[in-house]
């Protein structure tokens, strides 16, 4: 049969709205999330953490937590297999302190017994001597050379000579002549930003389940964006073989990028193996907060030259992120996130990464993105203020759109910015009346999007049903959309298909749930195994009309000939080819593995309308609209998840959480009641448009949506404080201290 | 520490246990009952993911002690569907994509229970301020309110 390539406009199931398929077991309990499971003579194990920021290990003293009656193994990192390779190494050590704790929080010791007192009891008997090490937590301060080193001999080549060790990496990108630049300028605005780490905040704490058995095999449960990852950080950290080790996806109580490594799950594996027996960790909150998570910290300087009417000459940004104990790429992200909005003729980005005694930093949606685009956005709206210009009309004046050099390097294709801009500008909500004392904000904001490395095998039934089988966890709905795409695909109903996410043993490779990928890449591997099980199908009902299997062709769910020449047979459909299948060669089934190309960037518009107390400093989100291209929105619904959920991590962000620490280097809020998320009386109903520019490299144009969201609020509440109080903010978050702060100044 | 011996009622069945004096109502369920829909997301109080009913009141599991439970009616997640037969409001947070990785759903559906019950015809505010002990961290909360809102509508001509 011949295939079709052509793009795909119109749909019958992509685009409508049906039930999630796990939607029941979700809204009844049943669902089994990470810490739902036991076993058969399952030990539960607690783990002894650093109160330290930083402090060398002397002696680690576990004789009397060993001898306590229930205590069943006890580990600490020299029951781990040392790596050659840097990042494993660090993951490893992210998960339990070799030579040093490099934060507060920072695993020692782990104990497993036969109930989680005894276990918590035995943690109160290990005797661990510390010497206590000067600390840092501050990026700015990281950098200086008098600083502490967190760790020695990290920093890469790029680091340019006679800085700070605690400088690991350093990156550039940019294009043009800045000075050039800035002198057509008729106005040029400098300006030093802030930004506070913030955790992703996921209800569900990290859980895991492990059994390794005297032969070396062993299963693990866990909650995770990944179990191919989990299964490869972990046989690494075990010495295993990957075949040894089956790892099987809970469902996941949220992760938004911090569920994308390992934290307890080589831990509870090695203490199975010690007890030979199946060991449960589950992290408290306070774990959490302390140890794993959080997104960078960072400190950014931004200067943009603008001329009287609106055009932007020329863009500079130096970004400084902190990643935590470790070394960290995030910060070129950010670099080239920065000024991606904006078609420039001189732009350029270096950054920073620097070593701080804080948690390894963990992606977090769109990771490096918010932050840099944050200090960008801010500084355009003040240039907007100051030249008395509409802030659209000069995003819109400078948009970057197709055949635009971005600035970080490639050329966009087709893309939304434009159509997204235009959207926000005819909304209602632009030009709705501000009353006194409140203020408009708007910020664009943008993601890369990922594609990488998929597979998928889908299986027609004999009774006319197909499974499909995809290996990334699904966050947020995205069984629902494979099952649709499925269904369009094959041209059956989507109550016909069902689909699983596999473990790591029942299908190939498949990369972590992150990227905002699943939706383009596990969607693409699911129409390209619907057409090689088309192909099948076509080549089965050929057989039995005994004519050329080029001469059918798919239509509707079924094979049909081609055209009059091809012969003259009723349709056959799908379900009734299914049903002689094991007469025709046998069984039916489609499969795609590939590594994913051409996700399409995304970019989205925000607008937000806020009112602050001068009294106590706290600020009320008055309306919100979220404007976004998605390609093609598969379930409409929860594409208007991501944007409504990323709006409001990014209004957290903005007006609220943060990591505080004292001065002796520990984490004063590792909590929810201090760690103060948005909750539903913080905040309005969050608008939301959706646009569809297709994306060119998938066949539905579908591009990622899950992370874009969470770029803009970031600027668009800080330019609408800013507005309605009359002053410049340049730090996050905008606590209410932090609003009496700036008004007093005045 | 002496274990306790408790006789009570969960969704409306006689169930016993017996648990440590200071082991949580919230452990007790999961751990003893096997009833691991209500879940603990902070174990202090501060994100309702362990919400449950005891007589009829809306509390955090985590904050209640097994012991607590003796003589008493708890109601949790489980018990919401009649069988087969859904909840209104189960079927209103399925219709309007009300739930993402659905971690916050159980104890956000016995929390807009107990609210609809008291109040069966809430303004938006006043759901909005009934559920602000319960975090949500996936949907920004405005399809959760569209669904709580449906279905009281629904519940209310029903
Ligand atoms: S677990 Fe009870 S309130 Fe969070
Ligand atoms: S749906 Fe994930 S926390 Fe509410």
């Amino acid at each position: 049969m011949a295939l079709d390539n052509t793009p795909k406009r119109v749909f019958k199931v992509v685009g409508t709205r049906p039930p999630r398929p796990d939607g029941i077991d979700k809204v009844t309990g049943r669902a089994l999330y990470g810490a739902d499971v036991s076993a058969p003579g399952m030990l539960t194990a607690h783990i002894l953490r650093s109160p330290h920021a930083h402090a060398e290990i002397v002696s680690i003293d576990t004789s009397a937590a060993e001898a306590l009656s229930g205590v069943k193994a006890v580990v600490t990192a020299k029951d781990f297999a040392p790596q050659d390779d840097d990042f494993l190494m660090d993951v490893l050590d992210n998960c339990m302190a070799r030579d040093k704790v490099l934060y507060d929080g920072h695993a020692v010791v782990a104990v497993a017994a036969t109930n989680s007192a005894i276990a918590k009891a035995a943690l109160k008997l290990i005797k661990v001597t510390y010497k206590a090490l000067p600390h840092v937590t501050d990026v700015d301060a990281a950098m200086t050379l008098d600083a502490p080193v967190v760790q020695e001999g990290r920093s890469l080549e790029t680091v340019p000579e006679g800085m700070s060790q605690n400088v690991t990496s350093h990156c550039e990108f940019g294009h043009g002549d800045l000075d050039a630049g800035f002198q057509k300028a008729d106005v040029v605005v400098e300006r030093s930003f802030t930004t506070a780490a913030t955790h992703q905040g996921y209800i569900e704490p990290h859980a895991c389940l492990a059994s390794m058995t005297a032969d070396g095999k062993a299963d693990l449960w866990c909650c995770t964006q990944g179990q191919y990852n989990v299964r490869d950080l972990c046989s690494a950290a075990l010495g295993m073989e990957g075949s040894q080790l089956r790892v099987t996806a809970s469902e996941i109580g949220g992760g938004f990028g911090g569920k994308t490594t390992v934290f307890i799950e080589p831990v509870a594996l090695a203490l199975s193996r010690k007890a030979g027996r199946p060991v449960k960790i589950v992290m408290s909150r306070d774990e959490v907060f302390r140890a794993t998570g959080p997104t960078v910290s960072s400190s950014i300087d931004v200067k943009i030259g603008m001329t009287r009417d609106g055009r932007i000459t020329a863009g500079e940004a130096h970004l400084r992120y902190s990643g935590g104990a470790f070394p960290c790429g995030t910060v070129d992200m950010g670099a080239q996130a920065a000024f991606a909005a904006y078609d420039l003729q001189a732009v350029r980005t270096l950054g920073y990464n620097a070593l701080t005694n804080r948690p390894k930093e963990a992606a977090y949606r769109a990771p490096g993105a918010p932050q840099a685009i944050y200090a960008v956005e801010s500084v355009v709206d003040e240039l907007c203020q100051q030249l008395g210009l509409d802030p659209l009309e000069v995003r819109l004046k400078n948009a970057a759109r197709k055949g635009t050099r971005s600035s970080y390097g490639p050329t966009f294709e087709d893309i939304g910015l434009v159509a997204t801009l235009e959207a926000a500008k005819a909304h209602p909500h632009y030009s709705a009346p501000l009353a006194e004392g409140q203020g408009r904000g708007l910020s664009a904001g943008f993601w890369f999007n990922f594609g990488g490395n998929t597979c998928v095998t889908l299986n027609v039934n004999t009774d006319g049903t197909v499974g499909v089988t995809e290996g990334n966890p699904d966050i947020g709905g995205s069984r629902a959309a494979i099952s649709q795409m499925a269904a369009e695909e094959l041209g059956i109903p989507y109550d016909k298909i069902r689909t699983i996410i596999a473990d790591t043993s029942a299908l190939g490779h498949n990369d972590v749930t992150d990227g905002s990928r699943v939706t383009f890449s596990v969607g693409l591997a699911t129409i390209k195994a619907a057409q090689d099980a088309i192909a099948k199908m076509c080549s089965r009902a050929a057989q039995i009309w005994g004519i050329d299997e080029e001469a059918v062709v798919w239509k509707d769910g079924a094979a049909e000939p081609a055209g009059p020449n091809a012969g003259k047979f009723p349709p056959m459909s799908l379900a009734e080819i299914a049903a002689v299948s094991f007469n025709t060669g046998g069984p039916i089934a489609g499969h795609h593995e590939f590594n994913a190309d051409g996700a399409g960037v995304s970019f989205g518009v925000h607008l937000v309308d806020v009112e602050v107390d001068k009294e106590t400093g706290a600020t009320k989100v008055l309306r919100y609209t979220v404007f976004q291209d998605a390609g093609k929105a598969v379930h409409p619904s929860y594409v208007e998840g991501q944007m409504q959920g990323g709006a409001v991590q990014g209004i957290g962000w903005a007006l609220n959480e943060e990591y505080i620490y004292g001065e002796d280097g520990r984490l004063q809020n590792p909590g929810f009641l201090d760690y103060r998320v948005p909750v539903a009386s913080d905040l309005p109903p969050i608008e939301t448009v959706i646009l569809e520019i297709p994306n060119p490299g998938h066949p539905y144009g579908v591009r990622g949506v899950g992370e874009t969201p969470i770029v803009p609020p970031l600027a668009a509440l800080s330019n609408a404080v800013s507005r309605a109080i009359g002053t410049r903010m340049s730090s996050l978050p905008m606590s209410p201290p932090r609003i009496l702060k700036a008004l007093s100044k005045g | 520490m002496k274990s306790i011996h408790v006789s009570t009622t969960v969704n409306g069945d006689a169930v016993e246990f017996i648990c440590a004096p200071d082991e949580s109502l919230l452990d007790v369920l999961r751990n003893r009952l096997g009833l691991t829909g209500a879940k603990e997301g902070c174990g202090t109080g501060d994100c309702g993911a362990c919400s449950v009913t005891l007589n009829g009141r809306l509390v955090c599991s985590c904050l209640v002690l097994g012991a607590e439970a003796e003589g008493a009616d708890v109601g949790t997640i489980e018990g919401l569907a009649n069988g087969d037969a859904l909840h209104q409001l189960q079927q209103s947070f399925i219709d309007h994509a009300a739930l993402q990785c659905g971690i916050c759903t159980p104890g956000i559906l016995v929390a807009a229970k107990a609210l609809l019950e008291k109040n069966p015809d809430p303004t938006d505010t006043e759901v909005r301020y009934w559920l602000a002990g319960n975090l949500c961290r996936c949907t920004g909360y405005d399809k959760i309110i569209h669904a709580v809102q449906d279905a009281a509508q629904k519940m209310r001509s029903a």
